[in-house]
């Protein structure tokens, strides 16, 4: 590492960067929603007083409680840095990861989680993702192309950055599936594609290594698809990554209406 | 899967308004001010009907409109009519694909570029709006 002279002459100014004071931990209370359907069809929230730092994330003050005060509690992570989509549930009201969710973010001294809405309640906090994958599945989520079979004396395709940038934030979905628990018309109808599979048969009919736009935009184009989107931009609210799903849905519904090629 | 264990929020959360930004209240609106369009559209045409039963049965039906509730109503009416059209042509503008930006590398903190400003501002425009007709109305029906 080089070493810098500092003059003795001028005083030099003290860093601004200084170790912070030690922050004392606080302590919150944590409400977790408890749900055993093998044992009741009851919700009841149990509550915890969990110590929290400034950087201590609701995943974190959950793992606590399962270290230290109930092992039961039922939550599904992995990761714990927004990069599963294992950790979405209802924070506050409203969902989110709960890895990428800081507790003094929240600004309450009283945290509560809850399983997401939208989807069947295997556990506590820990939901179905059955019919998030099979929907996802649905949109063909890969590149149709005949030529993409690799053979010999086969070239790569080659994309510009432009290209690149038709598709690329919608890629970066990690299927955690907040998008679908905001979405208002996922609350009420069970046989919505929603906005996560919408926004991938997007990602992959922008792509223009794809030729399956016409397959793609046939299944969207159903009574309980594309048109029942109306929107209200709930998902992209709430989105951890930036997919920004509602706008895909719109752009995906250009192409239907005639407004786009 | 029994549908109380689905965790399905139904329509109490669908028009909750309270927790997705101003566009989830602007969708909230639009259903509402459509909904309440439709019944003023059925309403209406059950009132001008009466004009079948004579003179005297349109009279009395017209003298309905002449008191604070009827004149309450129709500026009701006038609001619901102004936003809807406002936030309607938004509406149909951005489900076409317009005016919701445009894709590329996201930046944190991830703000969505189609819930931007030109996005707020229609929506807040259809609310002026609806305001100042609703005000010019009661000012026409309620003045002297
Ligand atoms: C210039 C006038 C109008 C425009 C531009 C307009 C536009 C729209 C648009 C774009 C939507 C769909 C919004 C969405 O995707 O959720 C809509 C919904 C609706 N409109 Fe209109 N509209 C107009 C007049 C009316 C009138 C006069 C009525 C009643 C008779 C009406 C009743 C409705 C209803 C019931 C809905 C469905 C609401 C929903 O499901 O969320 N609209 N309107
Ligand atoms: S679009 Fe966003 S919110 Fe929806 S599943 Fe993908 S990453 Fe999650
Ligand atoms: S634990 Fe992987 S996204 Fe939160």
């Amino acid at each position: 590492m080089a070493t810098v002279e500092v003059s003795t002459e001028k005083k030099a100014e003290p860093p601004q960067t200084s170790v912070p004071a030690p922050s004392k931990p606080k302590t919150i209370t944590l409400r977790i929603s408890r749900f055993n359907p093998s044992e009741n069809a009851e919700t009841k929230f149990e509550e915890f007083k969990i110590p929290v730092q400034k950087w201590t994330t609701v995943l974190e003050a959950i793992l606590y409680v399962k270290e230290n005060l109930d092992h039961s509690v039922a939550v599904r992570y992995s990761c714990r840095q927004a990069s599963c989509g294992s950790c979405g549930m209802k924070i506050n009201g409203k969902p989110r990861l709960a890895c990428y969710t800081k507790i003094s973010e929240l600004e309450s001294n009283v945290v509560t989680v809850e399983p997401m809405n939208n989807f069947p309640i295997i556990r506590d906090l820990a939901v179905d993702f059955k019919q998030l994958f099979s929907t996802h599945k649905k949109m063909k989520p890969f590149i149709i192309n005949e030529e993409s079979e690799v053979q010999p004396g086969a070239k790569e395709f080659i994309q510009t950055p432009q290209d690149l940038e038709k598709f690329l934030q919608f890629s970066y979905c990690i299927k955690c599936g907040l998008c679908n628990s905001a979405c208002p018309t996922m609350a009420t109808d069970k046989s919505f594609v929603g906005p996560q599979g919408l926004a991938q048969a997007y990602r992959y009919t922008a792509d223009n290594r794809d030729q399956g736009k016409k397959d793609r935009l046939k299944i969207v184009d159903q009574s309980h698809g594309i048109w029942r989107c109306h929107f209200a931009g709930s998902c992209s609210n709430v989105c951890p990554k930036g997919v920004d799903p509602a706008m895909a849905i719109q752009l995906l519904r250009g192409y239907l209406l005639g407004f786009r090629k | 899967m029994a549908e109380q264990f689905s965790n399905r929020e139904g329509i109490k959360g669908m028009i909750n308004p309270t927790r997705y930004g101003l566009e989830r209240v602007a969708y909230w609106m639009q259903r509402l001010s459509g909904l309440g369009l439709l019944a003023y559209l059925i309403g209406h045409i059950y009132e001008t009907s009466t004009i079948l039963n004579g003179k005297a049965a349109w009279n009395n039906m017209l003298s309905l409109t002449q008191t604070p509730g009827g004149h309450l109503v129709l500026v009701i009416v006038i609001g619901m009519c102004v936003f809807h059209t406002g936030n309607g042509i938004r509406l149909m503008i951005s489900e076409g694909g317009k005016g919701i930006g445009r894709p590329g590398q996201p930046e944190y903190p991830y703000r969505a570029s189609s819930l931007n400003y030109k996005q707020r501002l229609c929506i807040w425009v259809s609310i002026a709006l609806a305001a100042l007709a609703m005000m010019y109305g009661a000012g026409v029906l309620l003045g002297d």
